[in-house]
């Protein structure tokens, strides 16, 4: 492996298994990513996809394998503490706080300082006022920025969350379903979203919608029963016997 | 500044109208009315306590009356330690056949240690509690099942141990407190603006908390444990830094309260007792301190009048109250109130 090739590398899972007593949602799985690389991971339903999430931001724990971000193991840190080395992500349920308003919402994800005795005041610093207004604006929503987040159409709360997501200055976004329950339109506008954010992010993109896929351009990560089958561009994976084999209900 | 009048719809009137009625009341009610009234602001210092833990932090405490029983006890035994002549023990240590002072009564005959005491031992037992559970990610019904058997467990420690305790009768007979009489009605009156003072304190370092961003992080926690341990923070010091001021808040309310009323027992801080300080707050608006501050005011007016004329009444009458608010008024009489104003 070159030089350039190790320094490119942000994450690498390395073998990881997760095992609820005795069925293995991951089964030594492993994949990396490059630094501004956006992936899309596909599957079966019950193929590990949001496992995957679940193991990188430290919701689950792997009986084996490590998890290597920025070449150090996370895969035993507590939850804030891997969010504090540059990885967010956004859930398969919008996660949006719902008596918070919008802008509060982001305000929260924006802040720099999260320490909880850093909590008793009211002031907001000034560059994180202006990430909060620029991810208001990025997805639309800044004539929506006092209501309460819990009002909000289904689509606005994925783009608040998304938001949300990208204002934690994460490197590493993990994008668990973002375009669910879109409709065509709104799917469209998400994909412009995420191919604007271009080589500064990492992405991680867990979905089913292929024409959102497509959108996408990106290279492909196809998993199945925990483990992985095949990686390729969209029309590789397309082609394919084998996956579109596991699609079908078949084992191949 | 964050809008808090979502979270407060009685605001900004009912605030100073209640101000008002407390400034007031000294020259307009009698003694015996003026001390009835001090114990239920008492009481609604507690339930200022309550909203910041039930309405924002979503952290329902079935035990919050051992909050409410530290303070009394603490500012219960100074007293009977300033009333006894040097050398004596007081007179249910000797029925009980004891001979001396435990240990840990010795420190109460300081007014400072009193003081200190009422206010740092509620709250250094709510932050240990609350941060053994928390920090295990134990929340919800099991923890408000926790609080109960704490509030069960601390009134039946003090009944067993009716030596150094007074037990099932509790402590009273109280004659002075900082070499204030209590029988003179300048005492009664300076206690209530005391209280009255306390209350008023209370409810605005509240309002500040609230719509800070310790407020937001704990109605954030409230609502999205998760997303908000996922945006990198850790939520459990926010929920254990809101129960140990509302632990506080019940220790400075049941000191003010033991000293209106001139005893402390357990009966005033079991588990009925802290079930009824949860129904003062279901009914005025567990998210509206103002809302909190009405309920404990009614609640306790309610079960004055009640209780003195039908005492076995009570009891059903509250748990009837108490199911009305929850089923039609989730919100309280605050709710009712924003109801008409919108």
């Amino acid at each position: 492996m070159s030089g350039s090739a190790i320094s490119d590398l942000l994450l690498s899972v390395d073998g990881v298994t997760i095992d609820y007593s005795g069925f293995k949602a991951l089964d030594n799985f492993s994949m990396t990513l490059n630094r501004g690389e956006t992936r899309v991971v596909i599957g079966p339903n019950g193929a590990g996809k949001s496992t995957l999430c679940d193991t990188i931001i430290g919701r689950v724990r792997p009986s084996q394998g490590r998890v290597l971000f920025k070449g150090e193991e996370i895969q035993r840190l507590p939850e804030q503490q891997i969010v504090a080395r540059g990885i967010c992500r956004k859930f398969q349920a919008p996660g949006v706080l719902p008596t918070l308003s919008v802008r509060d919402n982001l305000a929260l994800a924006a802040r720099k300082d999260r320490r909880w005795w850093k909590s008793f005041g009211i002031g907001i610093p000034a560059d994180e006022k202006l990430a909060v207004e620029e991810a208001l604006e990025s997805v639309g929503l800044t004539h929506r920025a006092e209501v309460e987040a819990g009002t909000l159409a289904h689509g606005e709360k994925q783009w608040l969350e998304i938001a949300m997501v990208m204002a934690t200055g994460a490197e590493l976004l993990l994008l668990d379903e973002p375009t669910a329950g879109m409709g065509p339109a709104e799917t469209s506008r998400t994909a412009q979203l995420i191919l604007g954010l271009g080589d500064s992010r990492t992405v991680l993109v867990i979905d089913h919608d292929m024409s959102f896929v497509e959108q996408l351009a990106a290279p492909v990560t196809v998993m199945h029963q925990g483990k992985f089958l095949k990686q390729g561009s969209i029309a590789e994976v397309r082609a394919d016997a084998e996956v579109a084999a596991v699609y079908l209900g078949h084992t191949a | 500044m964050p809008d808090l009048s979502r979270l407060d719809p009685l605001k900004p009137v009912l605030p100073w109208l209640l101000l008002a009625l407390g400034l007031v009341a000294p020259f307009a009610l009698s003694a015996y009315d003026l001390n009835l009234l001090a114990r239920f602001m008492a009481m609604g210092i507690l339930a200022l306590g309550l909203v910041v833990i039930w309405g924002h932090g979503g952290i329902l405490s079935l035990g919050q009356g051992v909050f409410f029983g530290l303070g009394g006890y603490a500012i219960a035994l100074h007293m009977k330690l300033a009333d006894l002549p040097s050398g004596e023990i007081p007179d249910f240590m000797v029925w009980s056949g004891r001979d001396s002072l435990p240990f840990w009564w010795t420190p109460f005959s300081s007014p400072a240690f009193t003081i200190a005491a009422i206010l740092i031992v509620p709250t250094l037992v709510g932050a240990l509690f609350s941060w053994a559970v928390f920090h295990r990610r134990v929340g919800g019904t099991y923890f408000a099942l926790i609080t109960q058997a704490l509030a069960l467990a601390f009134s039946t420690l003090i009944i067993s141990r009716q030596d150094v305790t007074g037990g099932f009768n509790g402590l009273t007979d109280f004659y002075s407190v900082f070499g204030f009489g209590l029988a003179s009605p300048g005492t009664g009156s300076g206690l209530y603006w005391v209280t009255l003072v306390v209350l008023c304190v209370a409810f605005v370092a509240l309002r500040w908390l609230l719509a800070s961003r310790f407020g937001i992080l704990l109605r954030a926690a409230r609502d999205g444990e998760n997303r908000v341990r996922f945006l990198g923070y850790s939520p459990t010091p926010f929920k254990v830094v809101a129960f140990a001021i509302a632990a506080m808040l019940a220790g400075i309310g049941g000191a003010l309260f033991t000293l209106h009323a001139g005893v402390v027992s357990p009966a005033l801080i079991g588990v009925v007792p802290s079930i009824e300080m949860v129904v003062w707050v279901a009914i005025g608006g567990r998210y509206s301190l103002a809302g909190a501050i009405v309920g404990a005011l009614l609640v306790n007016l309610a079960r004055d009048a009640v209780s003195s004329a039908f005492p076995e009444l009570w009891l059903y009458l509250m748990g009837a109250l108490f199911i009305f608010v929850v089923t039609l008024l989730p919100r309280g009489l605050a709710g009712l109130v924003k109801g008409r104003a919108t």
